[in-house]
């Protein structure tokens, strides 16, 4: 860096001679500082902070003897969880175990559960009521390989937990958006909370969740509400926000109250961008719905859960590839209803009975009904017939067996060449460097960047990472997330650029893409294991590929930005298409590929965390070992060291993208995920 | 049609302030109600209505034309407390709006005033039934009766048939005529239209202006109409009041405005008006001579009339025409020298 900045014909700046001075400074003191300071290689005993202690501390009071007068916090849990236990209950009845009467193996079934011929035939009218016949036989394709692949019962597992964790989310995030909204006070408590919640790994709210609501799918709901609000209740402070200054004028004009004016105004106005954040959601509720297996969701989550740590690659894949077809069905169902909510179209007047009102609803009863009592002749209705089970558990695991013995020695030599020469380098040269010297220089990024606001922010949370413990591990959880963000760009940037000038093309990579990220975060860890086995490479290859879509994305809208106008110019100034791409196209995307580049940062620090399962040894480890011994000071410590890690690149990032634009006299633009 | 000050007047202003900026207020009413603009601009403060007065007189069509940014809008939101206006007093009906309580507030608006927006403001969710209806629901109006008089207003705006759409499948056109209708739905005391037909195509827009005289011709309704384009003010006002940077520089009849514009502000509006399509006979007449002429009249026309439809009834003879009041009698004669002078002044 240095030598760029005077190894060229440009002249020295201030700036540049700033850097220069301070690189210098620190790689000094990285050669010969130790014996002279060491305080700056180690955080000294009195400077640290017991974070930890502080926080178990806290949480014990929580437990023992917080209360509120006429009832203690724990019986407030209590409460909470009875609320949410109860509805899921009746819902898994209905969707897995039946109706029991008695407890335990005593227990009878009064009713059976809905057969899976049912549960498909609902799911497919809701596809034709909402997409019409091609949705209909995709989301019944979905559901009809769960049941043959034999993941019926662990699906309707998940698929229950997900009707209750939606709802209850989705709700919970329009009302304090409307408070966000309707008070100023609200939205300025609100957003440091959803700014953090939004950054934290998600396995260290389950840490306290843990403590608090003991381990079981009544914990892992609320979780998993708790983890899909933050999107749901931003979204809905924004929309309510984009409303048309007229529309609320007219609520006023027609004389509406405050109640009038919110319910029959505004949220209905905005019910266009509210939709986007119900199909949000569904789409991590699944997500969490899968993580929180880790403390008793139970379903398809455990499956690959199981699996992983059994290290029985057929039975995981299988699980993932279910995960996968519940997603792709439940994110086209959900954009489908939300479409058809919001395009209003006149309906000739509907006359006659019920069936012509109603004949999505009259269709749905008639089949529960018929195959309800279908079922109790014939048991094939009823639960899928194991004889027609298919399995390929047994092929993934050929499959497995056949490249590790085809290709064992290229892919061992793939991945050592890798880890010895790139990663392992990197991480002992990372781990070695003084905190106060980095912490220096992130000091000084921030104030070159934006100003002294940034350079305090970037300060204050290097500082409390150092002096809370976890400054190692938090330098290989930045060494395993660089590699991992850059190997992405490597990918997708170019994948990107030679995508963006065929439509045709771009259609086929935003599709998968999209596909990509609607998928929870455990399924990707399936494939790397099977090849790789557990490991820090193993955890990159998930962790790439999880995080390599919006950098591809990014790439390809920020070249597809670029006006017309400029490339005729260029074109007419002679470039050739090489200099026209690298001269004028990526120059003038830069902003908008740093922002992808941003979103992959915050995507693979999220990964990260789940890669702990395959055996990292950074922050992720460390929330994940706080999880299995429900020790909450270590976990959201280590959470919280995460979730600064996350803001410090944001900030960075966002600042100098923010720059950049400006010094091409670009205007904000939004961005597009 | 000029104003008649005895008129009563349904909306009255008072020298109404809105001031954005902060501390607003304490440098209104340290300076006695009346600041200085530098002083204004060395607090930051910006005057989006300044001292206006002005009366709205019952069944009038009230026209508050400028350009953008001179706070027309700031000040139609006044009249209501969309806006709340930093000072001065607006009494509606013999009450001052700024000093009623919130549950009153919400009375008058239900019940006493309606308003068209520039951007229509429909509900996209609702009917075009629903949304015509909905100031009747708001106020808790059973359905069937919100829906029977929201069908009148339909049929009244022209939209028979199309109660059953969406705001998305209307044209602009039928969208505003839904808004029309929508405000009209509670018999409004007051009237406001917001650039009602600035979003519209030119030639979709003479026809709601069309519209919009043939429905005030029989409803006699006190309306405030804000427009920035000068001929739409000319065409629909009884009385028009020019607004520049927040104050109101000059209230009269379309004739006397376009006749002597108050100032150059005013002036360069007027230029390209055809001043024969504005002023009315009655403006140009004379006595009638107590002889008639020699030659006679070369016919009849109503004091009413523009000039412009007088004119081609010169044509062939070098006579004046006979002006005819209401009831159909002589008052007065129109010198063909005096129409040619006007003609040749644009």
């Amino acid at each position: 860096m240095a030598l760029d900045a005077g190894g060229q014909q440009r002249t020295l700046k201030p700036m540049h001679l700033v850097w220069l001075a301070a690189l210098s400074a620190v790689f000094a003191l990285w050669m010969w500082g130790k014996n002279v300071m060491p305080w700056a290689f180690k955080v000294p005993r009195e400077l640290r902070i017991p974070a930890r202690t502080w926080i178990g501390n806290a949480m014990d009071w929580l437990v023992e003897t917080a209360t509120f007068g006429l009832f203690t916090f724990m019986e407030l849990t209590r409460f909470i969880s009875a609320a949410v236990d109860a509805p899921y209950r009746a819902v898994l009845s209905l969707l897995s175990t039946g109706f029991l009467k008695g407890q335990g193996s005593d227990a009878v079934q009064m009713l059976p559960p809905l057969s899976w011929v049912a549960v498909i035939a609902i799911v497919g009218l809701i596809g034709q009521y909402a997409g019409g016949r091609k949705l209909a036989l995709l989301v019944t394709a979905c559901f009809g390989f769960i049941a043959v692949f034999g993941q019926w019962n662990n699906a309707m597992i998940t698929l229950a937990s997900i009707l209750i964790a939606v709802p209850l989310g989705t709700a919970g995030g329009l009302l304090l958006g409307i408070a966000a909204w309707r008070w100023p006070v609200v939205d300025a408590m609100l957003r440091p909370v959803l700014d953090l919640m939004q950054t934290v790994p998600v396995f260290a709210y389950l840490v306290p969740i843990l403590v608090l609501f003991g381990f079981g799918p009544t914990a892992a709901i609320i979780a998993t509400i708790i983890y899909a609000m933050p999107p749901m209740t931003r979204i809905t402070t924004l929309a309510l926000r984009g409303v048309v200054p007229e529309i609320s004028d007219l609520g006023n004009m027609v004389g509406c109250t405050r109640r009038q004016m919110v319910w029959k105004v505004m949220v209905p106005s905005a019910m266009q961008s509210l939709m986007v954040g119900v199909n949000q959601v569904i789409m991590l509720s699944l997500n969490m719905v899968i993580i929180a297996s880790m403390i008793g969701a139970g379903g398809l989550g455990y499956e690959v859960l199981t699996a992983l740590r059994r290290l029985d690659i057929g039975t995981g894949v299988e699980a993932g590839f279910a995960i996968v077809a519940l997603a792709v069905a439940l994110d086209r169902l959900s954009q489908a209803l939300a479409r058809r909510a919001s395009s209003h179209q006149h309906a000739e007047a509907a006359s006659g009975g019920l069936l012509a009102r109603h004949p999505y609803t009259v269709a749905a009863i008639a089949v529960v009904i018929l195959t309800g009592l279908l079922g109790l002749a014939l048991p094939a209705l009823q639960s899928f017939p194991e004889a027609l089970l298919l399995t390929t558990g047994d092929f993934w695991n050929e499959v497995v067996k056949w490249i590790n013995v085809n290709y064992f020695d290229q892919l061992e030599a793939v991945k050592n060449a890798l880890l010895l020469n790139v990663m392992i380098p990197f991480k002992r040269f990372l781990t070695g460097l003084p905190w106060a010297g980095v912490a220096g220089l992130l000091v000084l990024s921030g104030w070159s960047l934006g100003g002294w606001r940034l350079a305090l922010l970037t300060g204050v949370l290097a500082y409390l990472i150092a002096v809370t413990g976890q400054w190692e591990k938090a330098m290989i959880t930045v060494y395993l997330c660089g590699i991992s963000v850059v190997l992405a760009c490597l990918i997708g940037i170019p994948i990107g650029m030679y995508t963006a000038s065929s439509k045709r093309l771009w259609t086929w990579v935003e599709a998968v893409i999209d596909t990509l990220q609607t998928l929870p975060s455990f399924v990707y860890l399936m494939p790397a294991v099977m090849l790789f086995r557990v490991g820090d490479f193993t955890a990159m290859l998930a962790i790439v590929a999880y995080a390599v879509s919006p950098v591809i994305r990014y790439t390809a809208l920020g070249l597809q930005r670029v006006p017309e106008s400029l490339i005729e110019a260029g074109r007419a100034n002679g470039c050739t298409d090489w200099q026209l791409m690298t001269k004028i196209r990526v120059k003038l995307a830069l902003p908008e590929i740093m922002l992808g580049i941003n979103q992959t940062v915050m995507l693979a620090l999220s990964m990260l965390v789940i890669t702990a399962l395959v055996g990292t040894r950074d922050l992720g480890q460390e929330v994940y070992i706080a999880l299995t011994k429900a020790d909450t000071g270590r976990g959201i410590v280590a959470g919280l060291a995460v979730a600064f890690i996350a803001i410090i690149a944001d900030r960075l990032i966002t600042a100098g993208a923010g720059r950049l634009r400006a010094r091409f006299g670009l205007s904000q633009r939004e961005a597009s995920v | 049609m000029t104003a008649n000050p005895a008129r009563k007047a349904t909306l009255s202003l008072r020298s109404v302030w809105k001031l954005f900026g902060e501390g607003a207020g304490a440098v209104l009413r340290d300076t006695g109600g009346n600041p200085p603009p530098d002083l204004l601009r060395e607090h930051a403060i910006v005057a989006a209505v300044r001292d206006v007065s002005l009366d709205v007189h019952e069944g009038e069509c009230f026209v508050i034309m400028g350009l953008s940014g001179s706070g027309k809008s700031t000040l139609v939101r006044c009249m209501s407390r969309l806006i709340e206006p930093t000072a001065g007093e607006i009494v509606f009906n013999g009450e001052n709006l700024l000093s009623v309580s919130p549950q009153r507030l919400i009375e008058i608006r239900r019940h006493q005033m309606g308003m068209v927006f520039q951007h229509f403001a429909l509900l996209p969710h609702l009917s075009v039934l629903a949304n015509v209806a909905f100031p009747l629901e708001v106020q808790g109006v059973n359905r069937v009766e919100r829906e029977k008089r929201a069908r009148e207003m339909i049929e009244l705006v022209g939209l028979g048939g199309r109660e059953g759409f969406y705001p998305r499948e209307l044209s602009g056109g039928q969208q505003q005529r839904v808004g029309i209708a929508r405000s009209l739905a509670v018999e409004p005391g007051v009237w406001f239209l917001d650039e009602p037909f600035s979003a519209l195509d030119p030639l979709i827009r003479r026809e709601m202006q069309d519209e919009f005289m043939r429905l005030q011709a029989v409803l006699k309704k006190s309306i405030v109409f804000i427009t920035h384009d000068f001929d739409e003010a000319i065409r629909v006002a009884d009385r028009i009041a020019i607004m520049k940077d927040g104050a109101v520089v000059q209230i009269g009849s379309p004739e006397h405005i376009v006749m002597a514009p108050a100032d150059d502000y005013v002036a360069e509006f007027t230029r390209n008006v055809s001043k024969s399509k504005v002023v009315r006979v009655s403006a140009l007449m004379k006595p009638l001579p107590k002889r008639a002429p020699a030659g006679g009249y070369a016919g009849d026309i109503d004091a009413g009339a523009r000039i412009a439809d007088a004119a081609p009834l010169f044509l062939g003879a070098s006579k004046p025409l006979r002006v005819t009041g209401a009831d159909g009698k002589p008052i007065g004669r129109l010198e063909q020298s005096d129409v040619v002078k006007l003609m040749m002044q644009g």
